[in-house]
């Protein structure tokens, strides 16, 4: 973990405090709702739109001096975007900021959810770039307001029905649906699917930021997630039918990895710090090899 | 043995360098200084202070040659600026019926009270590269106008004395709520519109502004006064009971007036559409008027057909920040999502090829089958 | 009571107590301009009923306002709940008055493309229904679009075949195989027949003819065609101006038409 002086000049963790009041209050009513998109008057913020504004500020909201901040992009802490942010956190707030998934207390992720289960007192703040699971089926903000009002959810599921007729198999790999305590169907943010099943009854908080289109969400720990389905073409996660070349772990999220230009491949952890961890105890992979020692 | 690539900070840091190389450009040259920007480039400054929503010419100077003359991620640097700033209220509405008008112009009347006045237009300026600007030829100075005017009365209180025109549709005695402060919830009201359409870009605007001309919900337009030039801002103070002068702002205001046969609930008599900006800048004044009223189109009981009546679409696309943060995102690693998809992929090429392997190989067999049926 | 009401009594009410739909002094104004004015009339369950008139006599506002889509400005819509309540259809809620309008209820519009969705599969238009009030199983639902589309003669093989590829006569029995497969007890039908070749409107009535009669249905039909009428409907509303001018058993009316306007449009089709 390493400790960073703040930059003078800014308020701490960038935002005035009373634009972080009005943010929190949308968190707040987010937690009493689980799955509801809250409406809050987003904020230009010192990174582009679509790069995780959302989630800066819900970040930059909840911050408290003795807050342990963990980016990731990919599940990685060294993906460039996931580095941009966590500089700008050791700017403006001066906080400590850990790789490690178990020392953080707060967590900004884009695309991934860690493979290491969080616990309680942890917060995973995600980016996201269209809360609106409907949105690619109904464009009209007017209109699918009053769907997830009135729960008029078949449409969702006519999507999945066209993708087993035409594939045979559900063909949604990330950012898909789930329904979140009986009620609200909500977009998990572009996570692949495989991540799914880890929000159901997660014992941390799960905080939502889309910052261009102003909406925060929430899961309170212990909520109930289902991912829509069928009854005879049940939800599944993607498998590798190989472990991580580095570290040998199995039951995870890997990337492909082109080794040369002759088709080379090796499949190696998402999570980075997840392999990281399991290589300091001395586990392997097949490709880890001897200069590993 | 293989190696994750390592070291995002220290590429990162290397990419700001030669950014930063890159953007002083050759050393021989002297730098620009901010005066040089507000002075000579000062209707680029003028777009930047509109969109970025922060009337500063010193800072949008800055944001300027911090971007390298790139407009846009200047208005970003300026938006990502005023967000840090405390809020202290808001002033009161600006009387651009005193404005101490530099440019006043109407396409509806050939003379009116306080006249036409071109002001610094690029209009009749034939457009000839001009070479003596190569160097720093002598330029004389502008002639204004001696003593004092006759008012300048806004053409749209001209119209309205007869009631030819609507009443300024007003906000129903409500706040006209601040698009800093509210979540965006459509349908939006007009004030939140219209603040909207000001920091929105100037392109996208002229683009719809011109598809209304075009038949996609045709307005009929009349420019009925554009004036540029200087009011007052004012801030109510509580304390004081009264409010004070806190400066001026240069303003561009079109006031556009289209023509309306009536409906049910109104009258036939001309409408309004409505365009302000920082500074000077009338194509994006006059592309929000054609916005605004397009957008009006409920309101006046209008088929919405086009693009720029809905205002879902137009508002929602209208910002630049958003829109370039939002496409240039593509640019961050998507490998996780990407990943699956490439799973996704193979599985269905695999039973394609499964799939169609069994159909030749009974196609094989069906012409086996006629061969031999036919020898 | 009125002569029509009179007549309505000799219908077989299978036991009924209560209409299926009640309207009392329907009114709606555009501005100055009548849409339609002081329609009442009942409907039980099991009937038809047609509403003809000319283009601009208001039969289509009508339809609008007794099947929600546009509210009157007058008078009341009172509709037999499946728990057996009488409600007054603009006193209840948004979310009841959709889920009416998705499971009790049909619309089968002139053009079927208002009523379809064009870039989904047969099969997704006729299963929305069932999934939207929760039905989660594909082989299930499959099966079912399968035994719809056969009953209204689509081929089994067309099932994933989007709408676009289908002819008019097609769509037009796709969008009421989609209407129907929640077994709704109220069709609303604006002028189902309109854009089709005198063939296939022969057939396409034929065929709900044959569906109303084996599902006991009761239909609200929009037509300015006289013989849609005489074919499908047991009692009919002639409307012109935005009123009723005549309303009565269908056999009756076309046999024995009382007011002058019916009388003029009874004569025209006839002597065709």
């Amino acid at each position: 973990m390493t400790a960073h002086p703040q930059t003078s000049g800014y308020n701490f963790a960038y935002l005035d405090e009373q634009t972080k009041r009005m943010i929190r209050r949308a968190i707040l009513k987010a937690i009493a709702i689980p799955g509801y998109q809250v409406p809050f008057a987003s904020r230009e913020m010192p990174m582009p739109y679509g790069w995780g504004t959302g989630g800066v500020q819900v970040t930059a909201a909840i911050l408290g001096p003795r807050d342990v901040l963990k980016v990731i992009d990919q599940g990685a802490d060294d993906t460039t975007n996931a580095v941009s942010i966590r500089k700008f956190f050791e700017r403006v707030a001066g906080v400590e900021t850990t790789t490690r998934t178990a020392d953080a207390t707060i967590i900004q992720t884009r695309h991934r959810i860690p493979e290491a289960p969080l616990r309680e007192g942890q917060v995973l703040v995600y980016q996201v770039p269209i809360p609106e699971p409907l949105r690619f089926l109904e464009p009209r903000e007017t209109e699918t307001r009053k769907m997830h009002a009135l729960e008029e959810y078949g449409l969702m599921h006519v999507k999945l029905y066209e993708d087993i007729a035409r594939n045979g198999h559900i063909a949604t790999t990330y950012a898909y649906p789930v329904k979140i305590e009986g009620r609200y169907v909500m977009d998990p943010s572009p996570t692949p699917k495989f991540d799914n099943p880890k929000m159901h009854m997660s014992e941390a908080l799960q905080l939502f930021g889309a910052g261009r289109e102003k909406r925060i969400y929430a899961l309170p720990p212990y909520t109930d997630v289902v991912s829509l389905d069928f009854e005879d073409h049940p939800f599944e996660v993607q498998r590798f039918d190989r472990p991580c070349a580095l570290c040998g772990a199995e039951q995870v999220y890997l990337d492909e990895v082109v080794l040369d230009d002759r088709g080379g491949r090796m499949f190696v952890c998402s999570d980075t710090d997840h392999c990281e961890s399991r290589q300091a105890q001395g586990l392997r992979g097949e490709l880890s090899g001897e200069a590993a020692q | 043995m293989y190696v994750s690539v390592k070291g995002g900070e220290a590429a990162i840091d290397n990419a700001h360098r030669l950014l930063a190389d890159r953007r002083r450009g050759d050393r021989s040259v002297p730098a620009l200084t901010l005066d040089q920007i507000t002075e000579q480039l000062a209707l680029g400054v003028d777009r930047v202070m509109s969109e970025g929503s922060l009337y500063d010419r010193r800072l949008a100077a800055l944001a300027i040659k911090q971007a390298r003359g790139d407009l846009i991620e200047a208005i970003f640097l300026v938006r990502a600026y005023r967000t840090t700033l405390p809020r202290f209220g808001f002033a009161e509405p600006v009387d651009t019926g005193a404005m101490l008008v530099e440019r006043r112009i109407s396409a509806c009347y050939k003379d009116l009270p306080g006249g036409q006045l071109l002001g610094p237009t690029f209009d009749y300026t034939h457009r000839l590269l001009d070479e003596e600007l190569e160097v720093d030829a002598r330029i004389e100075p502008g002639r204004m106008r001696e003593g004092a005017s006759e008012p300048v009365t806004r053409i749209v209180d001209i119209l309205g004395g007869e009631g030819l025109i609507e009443e300024e549709p007003g906000t129903n005695g409500e706040e006209p709520g601040d698009i800093n402060q509210t979540p965006l919830e459509f349908p939006l009201s007009r004030a939140m519109r219209l603040q909207s359409l000001a920091r929105g870009d100037e392109g996208f605007l002229l683009a719809l502004g011109y598809s209304t001309q075009r038949g996609y919900a045709r307005s009929h337009p009349f420019a009925g006064e554009i004036r540029i030039g200087e009011v007052e801002i004012e801030v109510y103070l509580p304390e004081l009971g009264f409010a004070v002068p806190v400066g001026r702002v240069q303003l561009t205001e079109c006031q556009m007036v289209n023509q309306f046969k009536g409906s049910a609930k109104l009258p036939p008599q001309f409408t309004r559409g409505y365009g302000l900006v920082f500074g000077q800048s009338e194509r994006k004044a006059m592309a929000m008027a054609l916005c605004d009223r397009a957008l009006r189109a409920e309101e006046l009981g209008e088929d919405i057909v086009a693009p720029a009546q809905d205002q879902e679409f137009v508002i929602s696309h209208c910002d630049n920040v958003q829109a370039t943060g939002f496409v240039e995102h593509l640019k961050l690693p998507h490998y996780v999502d990407f990943q699956a998809e490439l799973g996704l992929v193979r599985t269905m090429r695999a039973e394609f090829e499964r799939a169609n392997g069994v159909f030749q190989q009974a196609q094989a067999e069906s012409a086996i089958e006629k061969k031999e049926a036919a020898e | 009571m009125n002569a029509a009401a009179a007549q309505i009594e000799n219908l077989d009410r299978s036991s009924e107590a209560l209409p299926l739909l009640s309207v009392r002094s329907v009114s709606k104004a555009y501005g100055a301009r009548i849409g339609c004015t002081e329609v009442n009339f009942d409907i039980w369950p099991g009937e038809v009923l047609a509403i003809v008139g000319e283009s601009g006599s208001g039969k289509t506002t009508l339809l609008n306002c007794i099947s929600t889509r546009l509210e009157p400005t007058s008078g009341t819509i009172a509709y037999r709940m499946r728990d057996g309540e009488m409600r007054d259809l603009y006193q209840l809620g948004e979310a009841e008055r959709r889920f009416l309008l998705r499971t009790d209820w049909g619309f089968v519009h002139q053009n079927p493309a208002d009523g379809l969705r064009m870039t989904v599969s047969a099969g997704a238009n006729v299963g929305e229904r069932l999934m939207a009030v929760g039905h989660r199983h594909y082989g299930e639902l499959r099966a079912t679009a399968t035994d719809w589309l056969g009953r209204v003669e689509i081929g089994a093989d067309r099932i994933d075949d989007q709408p676009r590829a289908f002819s008019g006569g097609m769509r037009q029995r796709l969008q009421i195989a989609r209407n129907l497969v929640t077994a709704p007890r109220l069709v609303f039908m604006d002028e189902p027949t309109g854009g089709l070749d005198v063939s296939v409107q022969a057939r396409l009535l034929d065929l709900v003819r044959g569906l109303v009669n084996e599902l006991g249905l009761s239909v609200i039909i929009v037509t300015h065609d006289l013989a849609v009428a005489r074919l499908l409907s047991h009692r009919m509303l002639v409307m012109k101006d935005g009123r009723v001018v005549e309303h009565g058993l269908t056999d009756r009316l076309l046999d024995d038409p009382q007011a002058p306007y019916t009388q003029l449009l009874v004569s025209s089709i006839l002597q065709v």
